[in-house]
């Protein structure tokens, strides 16, 4: 089970084969671990840069990688027959608390996202990041693939009521993002290609009813998408300049801590959803590429650990929990570089904030669990 | 297997290994995508994006939109543009912000104690937009500055327009003010539509209608170099610079007729009190005088702290907008509208004669309610107790009727509710109730609705609240029999290419139930408190000689309890404890064109010292030069050419000017001007 490693000496053999039995004796992997090791080191390099050389600002981020790190480490342990039964508890808590959040932003008539328990506040929608996907799979588990119509369209619910309530909260970014979740876990199922094309075509056409119901601020981000320079001064700023940082950056950029834009606060949100941007801008293309290719390398090791494991359950979950990271680190690079429309989505491992990191963690936790546990039968 | 489908464990390792390949793939072809999408910027493009982003840059710059003219009926202008100098501040061009306050401060340009809160308005705005940060700058401020200015990076001296109220205090509790955009503004507005904007307005037409009168700010790209001071070209580049120009807001046109409203200034004088003056038929304001008033082109070039605490604490509250604000007992005003009441519902007849001697008591009770000496006394019908105001009648007649019958007479006309003007602030007043009183009051004992209170009611005192505004609109209702019309400001609107467009008037629910007749006796009533047939009515001294016949009615408000047997003496009662002057009229009677309320507080008798005051907003809107009665037909189209013509601001001929007939003349019609 121990991979081969170039080494020069017994040992430097030893000192390896010491780690990769720690790492086997703590349900990690050893090549994710690594990606994703390498991926937060490079977002505190920039993250000092970003913050206008704030050291409290990195100390801070380190914070939350720590906690991030315990979260993955401590979910790495539990048996996936226990996560599984606890799938649908898990959902159904969640649910409720979005459904306590849509009253009380009712009651305090205004948008309300965070549920405040006193000591700890939280969003429930980040919750579903995770539970969504979980229920999925779960719900799959125990019946033949693919799904048949009725499983389709009760996962359609199960999907759909947890995003409706965060879209009107309304986050529409999170709320996309929890229905990809769930949705990826049914692709990775099996779904019919033919459905797959019908539901492209549908989504069209609810688009373009959806279109109608949207508010003025969220139509008007799909209107400077379209054309940033028709609104330089309001929501077209945004891209505009992050446009600018990435381009002016050229191959080799300007240099860490010489980014003029981020430097010079002409980059809005430059150390959360627009540090894209400061990369491009102070590292180049090149730097661009290298954390392309990082994020490429976890991605493809996640989706090799899910093919890796043994029941239903877990290959869903674990499949969904890859691909949603990459959907993830596509639509902030998309939306930094113009591709997309501007959405909320941080830059996962690297945008300065502690609520995704610890979700995105915990999501590995998990994954590194399915693959981890097990039962080595026949090997 | 009879139709039972069997999970096959490996075939669907199988298919999900397919579909991770498959979502592999797609994950490549998106990295590709993006991958080119950044060859395009950093590449392709770089020398273009490289140029934008170097230390000397192109700088966005709002270009403020003029904000809209208020005019009035005539096209005459009651706020407009001026030109003035002011400070503002760049955040991101500025080294160090509160060192460059403190300088400011130490050459007397800024003042310590309001540093604070220009701290925090210039970090509420975006660290790019020029903030203004002194509105108000002299001659002598700008030249200082100017000595200076080589020490304050960031920081110069702009021109731009301040709002301007060419007459001073004149209706300004109508027109409202503007002031400096301020932090807690902006959480109201969006912060990038008023890049650019210094001021917005507060309270009356420029708060309500603050969004058509904003208009859009437009932009223009200069070259800014590092201190961020325009320049020419950057080296040899000369980027294409863009440009979008600003959109003025809409011009306003309001019901005020600036002439009635001076006169109705200058005839309440110095009382404290309120004129309000309407079209019954359309409830267009023709003028709305609260006074004191102040000067709000202080507000629009920038108040100081004291300035404004010196108005604030002012005991005569020249900021509370008495016409929409300040509640007072109606008086006697009320009693047409009772004597509406009572004749529909049968409780009396027009011709019944009620024996009034000067006193009322209610049975059982040792209390005497008094009428003043001037109380007419003897057989009265409805119609003399309305023109000569019968206190004793109409205790009489409220004690006869009831309260439930009385309150659910007089709501249809209005009392207790807001009007629903234009602009925001109004106050509804109180029609008491039962109802009411049990809601009001918490002890169980002040609950209990006396019977002394319906007699209060009867004459307008007592718990019973009204504003000069709802008066006024009342009085409106009567005149036109019942049809009722929402009171308005702002009658329609001159875009800024010169097109007028005027707004209907928005019908209310009419008061209905109430036959002709008996419209026509409480209307002749009213008629006759102005003039003098068989008897004199109270108001006729006022009316004498007038060129048109009005309806109207006096009113006292007592603002002091008499004690029992004790008399009420003006001169032994300290002023602000006096009795306020009411009266209401409408004219002309056979065609109602105005309807007005005036109050005036500690002015005492309604007949003295209101009336008259009425008279002469009457005369000044109905009236023509030649002091006989105007006509008043449909708009013409010479009365709306002259509207759509810009009024030179300074000149006083006022809309005399020759019209613009560029300005779509109505087709088959000579020019306006032409003939």
């Amino acid at each position: 089970m121990i991979r081969e490693e170039v080494t020069d000496g017994p040992s430097a053999r030893r000192a390896v084969t010491g780690a990769a039995r720690m790492l086997l004796a703590l349900k990690l992997d050893g090549p994710l671990l690594v990606g994703l090791g390498l991926i937060a080191a490079y977002g505190l390099v920039v993250l000092y840069s970003a913050s206008g050389q704030s050291l409290g600002t990195v100390v801070r981020q380190i914070g939350h990688l720590g906690m991030g790190t315990a979260a993955m480490l401590l979910l790495a342990q539990v048996n996936p027959n226990f996560l599984r039964r606890l799938s649908p508890w898990l959902y159904l808590l969640g649910v409720l608390l979005l459904f306590v959040v849509a009253a009380m932003g009712v009651i305090g008539k205004g948008a309300q996202r965070w549920l405040d328990l006193g000591v700890l506040r939280f969003q429930p929608s980040e919750i579903m990041k995770l539970a969504v996907p979980m229920m999925c799979a779960w719900y799959l588990h125990e019946r033949p693939l693919p799904p048949s119509p009725l499983s389709l369209v009760l996962l359609t619910a199960l999907i759909m009521v947890p995003a409706g309530l965060v879209v009107i909260q309304p986050d529409l970014g999170t709320g996309a993002l929890i229905a990809i979740g769930g949705v990826l876990v049914v692709v990775m199922a099996g779904l019919q290609a033919s459905i797959i094309l019908g539901l492209i075509a549908l989504a069209g056409i609810g688009g373009w009813v959806g279109w109608h119901f949207l508010h003025d601020y969220q139509r008007q981000r799909i209107f400077t998408f379209m054309n940033p320079q028709t609104d330089p001064l309001g929501a077209g700023y945004h891209i505009i300049q992050s446009q600018i940082a990435i381009g002016s950056g050229g191959v080799f950029g300007k240099g860490w801590m010489n980014g003029s834009q981020a430097q010079l606060d002409y980059l809005p949100e430059s150390s959360t959803d627009f540090i894209f941007a400061v990369i491009g801008e102070e590292f180049g293309m090149l730097g661009l590429f290298i954390l392309l290719l990082l994020y490429a390398f976890v991605v493809g090791r996640a989706i090799y650990l899910s093919t890796q494991t043994q029941d239903t359950y877990a290959r869903l979950l674990a499949g969904s929990l890859a691909l949603t990271f990459f959907v993830y680190v596509f639509i902030n690079a998309g939306m930094v570089s113009g591709l997309l429309p501007v959405v909320g989505v941080p830059l996962p491992l690297i945008s300065y904030g502690g609520t995704s990191m610890v979700t995105l963690l915990a999501g590995f936790g998990i994954l590194m669990a399915m693959y981890s546990h097990r039962k080595l039968v026949g090997s | 297997m009879r139709g039972v489908r069997i999970k096959d464990h490996w075939k669907e390792q199988r298919l999900f290994e397919q579909r991770a390949l498959f979502a592999s793939a797609v994950g490549a072809i998106l990295l590709l995508l993006l991958a080119g999408r950044l060859v395009l910027l950093q590449v392709v493009r770089y020398e273009y994006y490289s140029q934008q982003s170097q230390y000397n840059r192109v700088r966005i710059e709002p270009i403020p939109a003029a904000r809209g003219l208020l005019l009035d009926r005539n096209g005459e202008m009651l706020a407009g543009g001026q030109p003035g100098y002011q400070l503002e501040l760049v955040r991101e061009e500025v080294p160090d912000l509160d060192a460059t306050l403190k300088g400011l401060v130490g050459i007397g340009l800024l003042t310590s104690e309001e540093l604070p809160d220009i701290r925090r308005t210039v970090l509420s705005r975006r660290s790019f937009d020029s903030v203004p940060i002194r509105l108000r700058m002299t001659d002598e401020d700008v030249g200082r500055f100017a000595v200076h200015r080589f020490d304050f990076p960031g920081v110069d001296i702009k021109s731009r327009q301040t709002r301007w109220y060419p007459n001073g205090a004149l209706a300004v509790h109508a027109l409202g003010y503007v002031s400096a955009l301020s932090a807690s503004d902006l959480q109201r507005v969006d912060p990038a539509a008023y890049a650019g904007t210094s001021v917005i307005g507060k309270l009356g037409v420029e708060a309500a209608y603050e969004k058509r009168l904003h208009g859009t700010n437009g932009y223009r790209e200069i070259l800014v170099n590092a201190e961020g001071r325009s320049v020419e070209k950057i080296g040899s580049v000369t980027p294409q610079l863009r440009i979008q120009a600003p959109v003025s807001g809409d011009n306003l046109i309001l019901g005020l007729d600036l002439s009635v409203q001076k006169v109705a200034e200058d005839a309440l004088g110095d009382h404290r009190g309120a004129v309000v003056a309407l079209d019954p038929s359309t409830g267009d304001i023709i003028a709305l005088v609260s006074k004191p008033g102040f000067d709000p082109t202080e507000f629009a070039r920038g108040i100081t702290r004291k300035e404004y605490a010196a108005l604030a604490n002012d005991t005569d509250k020249p900021l509370l907008n008495r016409a929409l604000r300040g509640t007072y007992p109606s008086g006697s005003t009320i009693k047409p509208a009772i004597g509406l009441v009572a004749l529909t519902d049968h409780v009396i007849t027009a011709d019944r004669k009620v024996l009034c001697n000067g006193t009322f008591q209610l049975p059982h009770s040792a209390h005497v309610y008094r009428a003043d000496k001037s109380e007419p006394r003897g057989l009265l019908d409805m119609p003399e107790a309305i023109s000569r105001s019968s206190d004793v009648y109409f205790y009489k007649l409220a004690t006869e009727m009831g309260i439930d019958r009385l309150d659910e007479g007089l709501a249809p006309f209005g009392y207790g509710q807001l009007t629903g003007i234009d602009i925001s602030g109004e106050k509804a007043g109180v029609l008491p109730s039962p109802a009411w009183k049990r809601t009001v009051f918490r002890h169980p004992a002040d609950q209990v609705w006396f019977p002394g209170e319906t007699v209060n009611l009867g004459i307008g005192q007592g718990y019973l609240l009204v504003t000069p505004l709802q008066v006024a609109h009342i009085v409106g209702v009567i005149a036109e029999r019942g049809k009722s019309f929402r009171p308005r400001l702002v009658i329609g609107s001159r875009s800024p290419d010169g097109r007028v467009s005027m707004l209907p008037p928005v019908e209310e629910k009419p008061v209905t139930g109430i036959s002709q007749e008996d419209w026509t006796t409480v209307i002749n009533a009213m008629i006759g408190t102005t003039t003098c047939n068989h008897y004199c009515g109270t108001a006729s001294a006022a009316f004498a000689k007038s060129a048109y016949t009005a309806g109207g009615k006096t009113g006292t408000a007592q603002v002091y309890t008499v004690a029992q047997n004790a008399k009420y003496n003006a001169k032994t009662v300290a002023e602000n404890l006096r009795d306020h002057a009411w009266f209401v009229a409408f004219a002309p009677a056979e065609a109602p064109r105005i309807a007005v309320a005036v109050l005036a507080e500690n002015a005492g008798f309604g007949a003295g010292t209101a009336a008259p005051i009425a008279r002469k907003v009457l005369d000044s809107y109905l009236l023509g030069p030649d002091g006989k009665l105007k006509s008043f037909a449909v708009p013409t189209p010479e009365s709306r050419a002259a509207l759509e013509v810009a009024p030179a601001p300074s000149s006083a001929q006022g809309p005399a000017v020759e019209p613009d007939t560029s300005n779509e003349p109505p087709a088959g019609e000579p020019p306006a001007g032409s003939q």
